[in-house]
């Protein structure tokens, strides 16, 4: 991977590629779609040389479908798309959700809807990444907020994935996938990997979906080809993985992959509270629209008004906890997105009524700028 | 018969399966285990994959590594598990709805790639779960719950079809025929490349109570009465032919098979960072 | 899938050349029509049965035509080993 320096100049796209083969992606399927291509063609090239495998398929449902499928004889693997590629794949996600397959989605978000404004970046399809798919399931959405963290946060997701055997949702937007920045790329040793629990009794005695087995949540997965001979299906199924339509396993199936958010939150939620322990205004950001942010902050103290900073990288499980503790202590809590108001309606939620939420958006397909979010915190 | 007992290849505590009484599936499903007997396949090294469909149930009673996926992407998840591990025997199970209807798209590429994946239709010409809409397989002027006035529409030749799409082997067998229709699956099955067989079944259920053949035994002889093999097919006139279908092998060829294809890819890709600077 | 026990009706040293498991038997007559001999039946509302098992040739018609695969036809050759569905220790391992 032409590692030898660990400083280089990448491109948003180029991290996320590289950064998945770091975590040990070795499965790529994917369909060419603006903004995200790069991150296809990369992998094209990249991942044959770590004995990987790429394939380029029909459609971006053939794509995610292929991944799962990749997935289910061990390898960890992974599709990339944009706003109309990531409805496509919805009915798949959620078909890696109830089979509790591990994979990672990237969806580099462009201005939508339909075919919006496919070279220019957006942040429009949040809810989406939580609620696209039908039906209640669990999945984790990261979103990072620089090239080099884009590096760092795609190996989260696949350790995030594997642990919880649970799709997990990568929202770039068309900024970070297609700017360029310095990344101090770690070294392997350095990285944190982690691999799926694989089951250690006799293929005999294999329960697929039994939980107990496990840590009560997660249960051990076995790879195809290896003699444990299990079935997995979308349709609800028993612990046998067989499907079953008895009320008192739907309900548990349901509710025990639901619980995953919960008891995953810990562990997957990462969020950076600039300057926000003085602070009695804050600015909550995400994705590119955070390194405004970040700038608007240092401006707003440097004219006398302290300001802090809620740099959040996980989207979904939504973290109530840190908005909740900002809100007690702010007069207000300023939200830009490129969206006319999403994760804005979470805000409002988690901040119950302690202080007062005010929404910037901007859809005329440029990026929040810091001035902007300034002008909105010197208003309050 | 098979050499070992067909419950050998069978998930018995799943059974009884869910097909209706006198359902072709169950004949078509039985030609397959017997193909896989006769190729002695080890049963860790065979997976089988389904859409969404009557046929596509078929996956859980089988003991082998088995996955039922979303309609019509049977063939892409096979896809995904042929390119990591080429070694398994990597067969789809589905219905025509399933195959040549949402699936169509995956149906053709999978063709063309040429990957190892044996495809077996179970061709009922209906929607059967859903309880009897018309299907791409549905002959012209059939009754179904969505053709109450006649079906205007023709029906895909699916072996031409993926034929033409780039498979190295396609057939077409029925039910009634279930000896040869094992014989052809087992060609399939050793085919190195993408194999294709068109097993017609039949759906006494809905199919046959809307089309005026109220079981399974009066489908059955319409199989009979209208399957000709090539061979019989050209003593027969061309009107004689009229409503007649052509079973066994249709078409094979020599093509160089998808996995096999990336292998190159890697042998350049790692020969190329040796001379890396 | 359990590998629970052998649910199916055959067992070592069972001579019987025709096997009908009647718990996935579904009535359909296609065996009792199908077979050159006449020898199954199927009483009215009831499952398939061996009725003259004297005449049973073992061609195996009856067991490639069963769609609910309740059929099992013992070859005439002593297949005992092969015969036994037992899971775990069957001769086939794993």
């Amino acid at each position: 991977m032409g590692n030898k320096t660990s400083i280089r100049l990448m491109q948003g796209n180029e991290a996320c590629a590289e950064g998945a083969v770091a975590a040990g992606m070795r499965f790529f399927a994917g369909y060419p779609i603006t903004p995200s291509t790069e991150i296809a063609e990369e992998l094209a090239f990249i991942l044959p040389k770590v004995g990987g495998k790429f394939i380029q398929m029909e459609d971006e449902i053939a794509s995610i479908s292929a991944i799962i499928g990749a997935s289910l004889t061990g390898a960890k693997s992974m599709t990339a798309t944009s706003g109309p590629g990531f409805s496509l794949k919805q009915e798949s996600i959620g078909f890696a959700a109830i089979a509790e397959v591990p994979c990672v989605i990237v969806n580099v978000m462009r201005v939508g809807p339909s075919t919006g404004v496919p070279t220019a970046p957006s942040q429009a399809d949040v809810m989406q990444a939580r609620w696209g798919t039908h039906g209640d399931h669990p999945v984790v959405v990261l979103c990072p907020t620089s090239v080099a963290e884009t590096y760092t946060l795609i190996v989260e997701a696949f350790n995030i994935s594997e642990r919880w055997r649970i799709p997990v949702i990568f929202l770039m937007d068309e900024v970070i996938g297609h700017m360029r920045e310095k990344v101090a790329i770690p070294d392997p040793g350095e990285l944190n990997i982690v691999n799926r629990a694989r089951p250690r009794c006799k293929p005999e005695d294999y329960l697929p979906f039994d939980a107990d087995a496990g840590d009560g949540v997660v249960p051990p997965m076995a790879d195809f080809g290896t003699g444990y001979r299990y079935h997995l299906t979308g349709l609800t199924h028993d612990r046998t993985g067989f499907p079953t339509t008895k009320r008192p396993e739907v309900d548990a199936l349901i509710r025990r992959l639901d619980s995953k958010m919960d008891k995953a939150k810990q562990e997957v939620t990462f969020v950076d509270e600039v300057l926000t322990e003085d602070a009695d205004i804050a600015v909550f950001a995400y994705g590119i629209t955070a390194r405004a942010g970040a700038r608007a902050v240092r401006d707003a103290r440097a004219s006398g008004v302290s300001a802090g900073l809620l740099k959040v990288k996980t989207l979904w499980p939504f973290p109530e906890e840190h908005v909740e503790r900002i809100a007690s202590k702010v007069r207000a809590i300023v939200v830009p997105e490129m969206n006319m108001g999403q994760l804005v309606r979470e805000v409002e939620r988690a901040s119950k009524g302690k202080t007062k939420v005010i929404s910037l958006t901007r859809v005329d397909a440029e990026p929040i700028s810091p001035q902007q979010i300034l002008s909105a915190l010197k208003e309050v | 018969m098979a050499r070992k007992p067909i419950t050998y290849y069978l998930r018995e505590d799943k059974m009884p399966h869910i097909w209706c009484e006198g359902c072709g599936h169950g004949i078509v499903l039985s030609a397959v285990l017997r193909a896989i007997d006769s190729l002695n396949l080890d049963k860790n090294n065979v997976c089988v994959v389904s859409g969404i469909g009557c046929a596509s149930r078929a996956p859980g009673y089988l003991d082998f590594d088995t996955l039922h996926t979303t309609h019509g992407r049977a063939l892409a998840f096979a896809t995904g598990i042929k390119m990591m591990k080429p070694n398994l025997d990597v067969i789809v199970l589905a219905g025509d709805g399933d195959l040549a209807a949402i699936g169509g798209n995956h149906l053709i590429h999978a063709a063309r790639r040429n990957i190892d994946i044996t495809t077996i239709c179970f061709n009922n010409s209906i929607y059967g779960m859903t309880s009897g809409q018309y299907s791409p397989m549905t002959p012209t002027g059939k009754m179904a719950t969505t053709a109450p006035y006649g079906h205007i529409e023709e029906p895909f030749d699916l072996c031409e079809l993926v034929f033409a799409a780039g498979a190295s082997f396609v057939g077409r067998g029925t039910a009634y025929h279930a000896a040869p229709l094992s014989r052809l699956i087992a060609k399939a099955i050793a085919q190195d490349g993408f194999a294709f067989v068109e097993a017609v079944s039949q759906c006494p259920t809905y199919f046959g109570r809307r089309n005026k053949m109220r079981n399974a035994l009066v489908m059955l002889d319409w199989q009979k009465e209208h399957a000709v093999t090539k061979k019989a097919a050209s003593r027969l006139s061309p009107d004689e032919l009229e409503d007649k279908f052509i079973i066994g092998e249709l078409g094979t060829r020599a093509r160089p098979e998808y996995t096999k294809r990336y292998e190159s890819i890697i042998e350049a890709a790692t020969k190329e960072t040796d001379d890396d600077v | 899938m359990q590998k629970s026990g052998n649910a199916g009706p055959v067992v070592d040293g069972d001579s019987r050349p025709v096997i009908i498991n009647d718990r996935w038997c579904k009535g359909c007559d296609i065996c009792v029509s199908f077979c050159p001999k006449n020898v199954l039946e199927r009483p009215e509302g009831g499952k398939a049965q061996v009725a003259r098992v004297e005449d049973c040739t073992r061609c195996g018609i009856c067991e490639i035509m069963c769609p609910d695969l309740a059929i099992q036809v013992v070859p005439a050759g002593d297949r005992k080993e092969e015969r036994s569905g037992a899971r775990g220790g069957s001769v086939h391992g794993k």
